[in-house]
């Protein structure tokens, strides 16, 4: 059933309205577990639509093998979402830095507000992102050290590629994910793919992994099949390569690509001279797991990172 | 004076941006004033194009105290200036959320980086910034409480207000906290207006600086005393939210005396013109900042108050 989370009123004939749709299997209550599917804070991620999609239809397809409930927020920035503008229109402030929010503070500090509110309680939440549309990026799961240990259990079912611990400031003080941390509910961030995109095939792969990770949890009956574990990384084994220079860089390679050491991962262009101003290659060997699809780029833009090392895969 | 290059990026199809920084006088780094690092802080530049233009008649007339140095940075993202964007570049990060930066970073910290590191020795440091919403203030000093803020020295500013705000989480990025975690006594200054020039209020900000610099002996410069500040903390400012949103007409201005009661605003039905709301006064108070758009939609600001403070 679609549900109103929290509505509040634009200037002009509008509300801005946060919706959920809560799930509720006809398998019995089971433990009586609640999980939270988000996505949407930023509103030029687009990737975990379908995975709202997909859990929403497969569990309306076979309803008898849930015995809890799941809630699946598809929008948390709706009007972002709209214009594809990551940031909240016209306050230019990115919502995932306003949690956890201030029930009597202005407009989107009380949507944050209401949000955090509505998941409390739940048993675990799972806050889906895409890249922004400058890089690429393989499915993964994203963990903020300070609660690394205990989310380390759930991530690795996820069925994604990796997972990065003390990644970005996506998991770090005032989001969603540290909030609700910090407020005890588990709180996974899941990152792929590229910004105003969806890629089947990785929403696919991710919402195979929330149904394996609701089977781990009791509430999910049918284990999927074809799951795989993640390699587990941390900041010293990612390998940062940026442009040292301006320019249109254009990749050698194609993502989630391994690498040896020496080899090219792309070059920087100059159109107006007709030459290449650098070569880029790989320092280390591993997997190319990020990679840049914007090309214009200047002195320090993010061309690729590769994780190297790479030593541990569990469940294999 | 002379003038040297903090920064300088280049890209393929735009003259390089280069962030500039002037100096004036010789000796200790003493003062750092530091402008705008949104595209939309026009006011904050030309602030400091005028702190440029009297410090160089200053030290022509040997008024820059011997054995001091002030540096002045009239605007960081001079890229964002001239496309009138707020943030920088086709990421559009803030710069003023990347401090102490990354020299290995991406492009928005390494310029932090290249400007932190450069400024950080400063013994004084003045950041003219704007709120990140749209509205007016009166003009005010204000500071992270970090454990290492100094309201007292920012009372020399001779400004009505210094305002001391507890640190949340985003601040710590912002380059006034990490001024003062490097022990530089730093100041963000404050006036009313932002993306167009408000010359009554760019006078009296240009005159707290000069003001500031002449009580910390570093010019010699004969001023005004100024205001006895108000010292405050941003949670003691009351705030006012609206109910509805809609058309916002405003009835109540920045530095106003208002008496519990008084009707601070209305908000008209787009659509059919009706009076939805009468914003009333909480409090007496001064109105410390207004809400300054045309449009404003539920819970928004409207207003803070300073409680029971009187002309």
């Amino acid at each position: 059933m679609v549900k109103t989370v929290f509505s509040i009123g634009l200037s002009t004939g509008e509300n801005l309205v946060i919706k959920k749709n809560r799930l509720e299997g006809t398998g019995g209550h089971g433990k009586g577990k609640k999980v939270a599917i988000v996505t949407g804070i930023h509103g030029d991620e687009l990737e975990g639509q379908y995975v709202c999609y997909e859990m929403v239809r497969r569990i309306k397809e076979r309803p008898e093998l849930l015995n809890g409930v799941v809630d699946v927020y598809p929008a948390l920035n709706p009007v972002g979402i709209t214009v594809a503008n990551r940031m909240i229109p016209k306050l230019d402030m990115d919502m995932n830095r306003m949690f956890p929010g201030d029930e009597n503070g202005t407009s989107f500090e009380r949507v944050a507000a209401a949000i955090v509110q509505d998941l409390a309680g739940a048993d675990l939440c799972i806050d889906v992102h895409a890249s922004n549309r400058f890089v690429k990026e393989i499915p993964q799961v994203r963990l903020c050290e300070e609660f690394s240990e205990k989310l380390i259990s759930y991530a690795r079912h996820m069925n994604v590629d990796m997972i990065w611990t003390n990644a970005t400031e996506t998991v770090h003080e005032a989001t969603l994910a540290h909030a609700m941390n910090s407020m005890g509910v588990p709180t996974l961030v899941v990152e792929m793919g590229l910004g105003m995109r969806v890629n089947r095939s990785y929403g696919r792969q991710v919402a195979e992994g929330i149904f394996n990770l609701l089977y781990e949890l009791g509430i999910w009956k049918e284990r999927p099949k074809h799951i795989q574990y993640p390699v587990l990384s941390t900041d010293g084994e990612v390998e940062f390569i940026r442009a040292d220079c301006s320019g249109v860089f254009i990749p050698a390679i194609e993502h989630s690509h391994f690498v040896k050491k020496g080899d090219k991962i792309g070059e920087i262009i100059t159109p107006v001279e007709g030459k290449v101003e650098r070569e880029i290659v790989a320092k280390k060997d591993g997997l190319v797991f990020t990679l840049r699809e914007y090309p214009m780029v200047s002195k320090g833009a993010l061309l690729a990172r590769i994780l190297t090392d790479i030593k541990t895969k569990e469940g294999e | 004076m002379f003038a040297e290059d903090i920064y300088t990026l280049s890209t393929p199809y735009r003259e390089d941006m280069s962030v500039k920084g002037y100096h004036f006088g010789k000796g200790e780094q003493s003062a750092c004033i530091i402008g705008p690092m949104r595209g939309k802080g026009v006011q904050q530049m030309y602030i400091c194009s005028q702190l440029v233009k009297t410090l160089k008649e200053l030290e022509s007339n040997g008024c820059i105290c011997s054995g001091r140095e002030v540096m002045v940075i009239p605007v960081v993202n001079s890229y964002s200036m001239n496309i009138g964007t707020n943030f920088f570049g086709v990421e559009g990060e803030d710069i003023n959320s990347q401090f102490p930066g990354r020299t290995y970073g991406d492009t928005a910290e390494q310029i932090a980086a290249a400007v932190f590191n450069r400024i950080k020795d400063y013994s004084f440091g003045i950041q003219l910034t704007a709120f990140h919403m749209t509205g007016e203030s009166v003009p005010h000093i204000r500071m992270v409480e970090n454990g290492y803020q100094n309201s007292s020295l920012a009372n020399l500013f001779g400004l009505p207000f210094v305002v001391v705000k507890k640190a949340k989480p985003i601040d710590t990025k912002t380059l006034n906290y990490n001024w003062q975690s490097m022990q530089t006594a730093a100041f963000s200054l404050y006036t009313d207006s932002n993306e167009k020039v408000s010359v009554k209020s760019a006078k009296q900000a240009l005159a707290a600086i000069l003001r500031f610099l002449t009580r910390m002996g570093i010019i010699r410069y004969e001023s005004h005393s100024g205001y006895i500040s108000h010292v405050l903390k941003e949670k003691d400012l009351t705030a006012v939210h609206t109910m509805c949103g809609g058309i916002f007409r405003r009835k109540a201005k920045v530095g106003q005396d208002i008496r519990y009661g008084d009707a601070m605003a209305e908000i008209i039905d787009p659509y059919r013109g009706n009076t939805k709301e009468t914003i009333l006064a909480p409090t007496d108070g001064i109105v410390f900042f207004a809400h300054s758009e045309s449009l404003i939609a539920e819970g928004d600001l409207a207003y803070y108050l300073v409680h029971r403070l009187h002309e």
